[in-house]
């Protein structure tokens, strides 16, 4: 309650100051820093409102330097940055040219520790690219089909259990391009609250109707579905054509899991489709690394629409659609990415080639395998130490994405600069991405993080959680002790 | 300071009640009633609205399991042309196995011919060695090489504007680009003829779409005159309306160029930015491949926002915007492609800046270009049956049917049987693909010509004449 209090808090003082950081600079006493308008120009209609850029100017600013760090090498469990620093409060940035090394990385997408310059997949991907080029400068339906497209759309198809897939160059456009080929106008799409921007966009691209359910909440979902069926569409009572469910794996900003088993029951009562968007959770999630169906243990062949990308897990780029036959063949000749877009460069597509078939294990290895369990382990292991120490973390226990609350604006700038001193990486996010007062950090594990790592890094956690007043917790768990099972020593204690 | 607002009070408690006493009978009446009223508005039973009262519990349960929804999609006929790609197996370079049979590659977009140049290759090879293939984030999180950086700055440096920015998918370059700046009530006119990435930028912009013919300044400014006399009636409303317009450099649907010149003049006079999309124009026209602006000799500041897609003439994956520092820096945190997005991986970048390098470095390539496009499209001319649509020196030529059959699918079906008798004798082309439900104007059906600049003149000769031949044998 006192931390909420002192979010808005804070927050009201530091819009205050840009309010009169704003004046001072309308009344020229304060140096305007950010460009402006041309002159030939000035009579023009302005471009942005003041208002729109008020957050940008006054709250974005001061903590700019917590976001778009550059870094030169290859973003494995260590990673080397380029030092930066600002001379007028994050207004310009110079390089000072020096490079800080081995910093650990808790902030790429690196899941299955894929990410490598050295390697199979690396020298794969070498070979294909001295052969085939780094460009295709063709559509899929014109001359850019290439052989190699083809071998990773079934292997694909395999990896996930399904009839067919079919491979695209971007996973946010994977999202935007398809949906408003599945569904228009006449439709209803039921979104989580907590949807990522891209299934937003495509559902808003197609045309058809939208309704929010609370997010994870079946109840919510449930109740939409009665009466989107009962009641048909809004004015003209006809009934909906078909009701499309949009749902992540596993959530970007919250780390929570998909409630699968409860979703697909609904979806079979109710005779609708599932669109389930394993951006995160492919590669991540399950004892062979299949994704959340694989966690859950239940099969594919549920899913209506298994959407994925290979950013995250594989260590390339691109996003994917599997699905039954129909479905592909359908895609392939009315997606909007099939007929205009580009398709995906070759060493790309070989790299998910081999990244595949490792996590299968038909290279050869038990490497994929190995890496899955790692991944899991850690994991555990991570959000295990942190519930000790007395942070709140939010999400799934099984999920490698750990969102740490800070609530307060100004301890977004202090935990990540504080983190940087301690040459650890975090994220931090804020506003727009997560709710005004909800501001927190989130750690990405990988399977390339050793145990040693994740202990340098959960020290200085704990280090910079005390100096700034982050262990929120008022539940406190006695830690796992080593010994076997003892009546006498364990006990709960409650603030 | 509260004392005295106390007082304040005090004084107008005071007036209140005096006013009470003043105030006439009918006064009184009238507003007591009032206060009834809302007080039995406020207890009495609220209205439940017409659509929740009627149906029962079991009524709902059979309509539930009487619905039925259509299936997720309708079945594709097996023989639908876009469903039976052209499987290429290996690389879509200058010669090219199609099917299995090898062709001199008229199809990609490779206009300067750098898809297999060794030098771009071992960038690549190197950036693979240093950084590994993907980059595992978004720019804003640990996704920010320093080969984004620099490819930016060069990218800047060589069209000469402040600045740049680079996304990783070259469709989403300008369908991001187009909503960061436009809003819900702004208004966009734009050519009719535009690609269907900008069409689906403006789409999920929300903003007013005013189409004009195809390079008709004179119905443009008649667009511009109507809409100068709706803001003379609402002068506060146009105050904040933001006026854009857009254009292609190289129109990908008809192979001409847009005026310049006088679009530059009409957004002066009617207050209009303008944002132009140089996809198919960027390492083809002006002088040193900068594109229309250096083309027409037009100072590149006075175009708002410059889009592009590295896919043709750099032949690499991806897109870019440039402009001034203004505009530009906006998108970093409005465009959705970019900041919701995985960065372009770095094998890609170096491969770009390495093209640019030969691009810098090689300025005559493109004249070369350019003299191969008049050659073949002087060679063209006189087909009988097919006509040529596109300006003379652009490397992305149609070639349309004179009289069509009747329906577009016989059309389609027609220009297959040219496209196939020239993939059997070595020449390998393909029909430009639309998506035909989703096009706001459709182009008629076409097969598509690229020319680049590895094609020899004897290689453009044989295409020409076995076009012809083609047109012969299967038009007439």
């Amino acid at each position: 309650m006192l931390v909420a209090v002192l979010t808005y808090v804070g927050y009201g003082v530091l819009t205050l100051f840009g309010y009169l950081r704003d004046f001072m600079r309308q009344w020229k006493i304060e140096k305007c820093q950010n460009a402006t308008e041309r002159e030939e120009q000035k009579d023009f209609v302005p471009l942005y409102q003041d208002f729109e850029n008020f957050y940008n100017r006054n709250l974005y600013m001061r903590i700019r330097d917590s976001w778009n760090r550059p870094i030169c090498s290859v973003p494995g469990a260590k990673v080397d940055m380029m030092e930066r620093v600002s001379h007028d409060y994050n207004w310009t940035f110079t390089y000072t040219g020096r490079v800080i090394k081995d910093i650990i990385n808790m902030g790429s997408y690196n899941y299955l520790g894929f990410a490598q310059k050295t390697g199979a997949c690396q020298e794969a991907a070498a070979e294909v690219l001295s052969q085939y080029g780094a460009g295709v400068c063709s559509t899929r339906q014109e001359m850019g089909n290439l052989d190699k497209h083809e071998e990773l759309e079934k292997l694909v198809a395999r990896f996930l259990g399904v009839e067919s897939a079919m491979a695209y160059g971007m996973g946010f456009a994977t999202n935007s391009m398809n949906i408003p080929a599945l569904v228009g106008k006449g439709c209803l799409i039921l979104s989580d609250e907590l949807n990522h921007a891209s299934l937003v966009l495509g559902a808003r691209l197609s045309g058809a109707t939208i309704r929010i359910f609370k997010h994870n909440n079946m109840q919510s979902l449930e109740k939409l579905l009665k009466d989107a069926i009962v009641h048909g569409q809004p004015r003209t009572r006809r009934p909906w054509k078909k009701i499309l469910i949009l749902v992540e794996g596993i959530y970007s900003m919250e780390g929570s899991i998909v409630r699968l088993p409860e979703v697909i029951a609904l979806k079979k009562k109710y005779k609708s489709y599932l669109y389930l968007d394993e951006a995160h959770s492919i590669g991540a999630l399950g004892p062979s690394g299949r994704g959340v169906v694989d966690y859950f243990g239940l099969d594919p062949e549920d899913v209506d629409v298994m959407m994925g990308t290979f950013t995250k897990s594989f260590g390339a780029a691109g996003g994917y659609i599997g699905g039954k036959k129909e479905l592909i063949d359908y895609l392939r000749t009315y997606s909007h990415s099939a007929a205009y877009a580009t398709s995906m460069s070759p060493p790309v597509v070989e790299q998910i080639i081999t990244s595949v078939k490792c996590i299968m294990g038909e290279d050869g290895t038990t490497i994929g395998r190995a890496r899955v369990q790692q991944l899991a382990e850690n994991t555990r292991y991570f959000r295990r130490r942190l519930k000790e120490m007395g942070f709140i973390i939010y999400g799934n226990e099984d999920s490698p994405v750990v969102p740490l609350m800070l609530y307060m604006p100004a301890k977004i700038g202090a935990f990540g600069r504080e983190m940087l001193k301690r040459n650890i990486g975090v994220v931090v996010v804020g506003f727009p991405a997560t709710p005004i007062i909800e501001s927190r950090a989130r750690f990405c594990l990988s399977a390339a993080h050793t145990k040693e790592m994740l202990d340098t890094a959960l020290k200085e956690i704990n280090e910079v959680g005390d100096l700034l007043q982050l262990k929120y917790s008022r539940r406190r768990l006695v830690p796992l002790l080593d010994r076997p099972f003892d009546e006498t020593t364990y006990e709960e204690t409650e603030d | 300071m509260a004392a005295m607002a106390g007082v304040g009070q005090q004084w107008v408690l005071v007036e209140m009640v005096q006013a009470f006493y003043e105030a006439p009978a009918y006064h009184l009446i009238l507003e007591g009633i009032l206060i009834l009223w809302i007080i039995r508005l406020l207890f009495s039973k609220t209205y439940k609205l017409q659509e929740r009262s009627d149906l029962t519990l079991k009524e709902k349960e059979e309509l539930i399991e009487e619905w039925q929804p259509e299936p997720l999609v309708p079945p594709v006929p097996k023989d639908h042309p876009a469903l039976n790609y052209n499987i290429v197996s290996g690389p879509p370079t200058h010669i090219i196995t199609v099917n299995g049979k090898e062709c001199i590659n008229f199809a990609s977009f490779n206009f300067l011919g750098l898809l297999n140049n060794e030098k771009v290759k071992s960038a690549a090879q190197s950036s693979l060695k240093k950084y590994g293939v993907g980059t595992c984030g978004p720019r804003g999180f640990y996704g920010t090489f320093d080969v984004h950086l620099e490819l930016e700055e060069r990218l800047a440096k060589f069209m000469r504007t402040e600045e740049a920015i680079i996304y990783s998918y070259g469709f989403a370059t300008i369908a991001s680009a187009i909503p960061a700046y436009s809003k819900r009530g702004d208004i966009v006119f734009v050519d009719e003829a535009a690609c269907f990435a900008i069409q689906k930028g403006l789409q999920a912009s929300r903003s007013n779409i005013r189409l004009f013919k195809h390079n008709d300044m004179a119905d443009l400014e008649r667009l511009l005159k109507e809409q100068e006399t709706e803001d003379q009636k609402n002068p506060r409303k146009a105050r904040v309306t933001r006026r854009f317009i857009v254009v292609e450099g190289l129109y990908m649907n008809r192979g001409d160029i847009c005026p310049l010149p006088e679009l530059i003049k009409l957004k002066y006079k009617y207050k209009v930015r303008i944002f132009l999309e140089e996809s198919l124009s960027f390492g083809v026209l002006g002088e040193h491949g900068r594109g229309i602006t250096e083309h027409f000799g037009i100072n590149i500041d006075d175009i708002d926002l410059i889009s592009a897609n590295m896919e043709n003439s750099l032949a690499s994956i991806g897109g870019f915007c440039c402009g001034r520092s203004f505009i530009i820096d906006h998108q970093r945190l409005s465009g959705q492609g970019y900041c919701f997005s995985a960065s372009l991986p770095p094998l890609l970048a170096a491969a770009a800046i390495e093209a640019l390098n030969i691009m810098e470095d090689n300025p005559d390539i493109f004249q070369t270009l350019r003299a191969k496009c008049e050659r073949i499209h002087k060679a063209l001319q006189g087909i009988s049956g097919l006509k040529v649509v596109g300006e003379s020196f652009s490397p992305a030529l149609h070639l349309q049917l004179e009289e069509s059959c009747g329906s577009r699918e016989n059309d389609e079906k027609l220009l297959k049987r040219v496209v196939d008798y020239c993939m059997n004798s070595g020449i390998a082309l393909t029909q430009a693909r639309y998506l035909e439900k989703e096009e706001k104007c459709l182009p008629p059906p076409s097969i598509r010509v690229v020319i680049t600049v590895e094609q020899t003149e004897q290689e453009l000769d044989k295409a020409a004449s076995l076009l012809k031949e083609a047109a012969q044998s299967v038009l007439n």
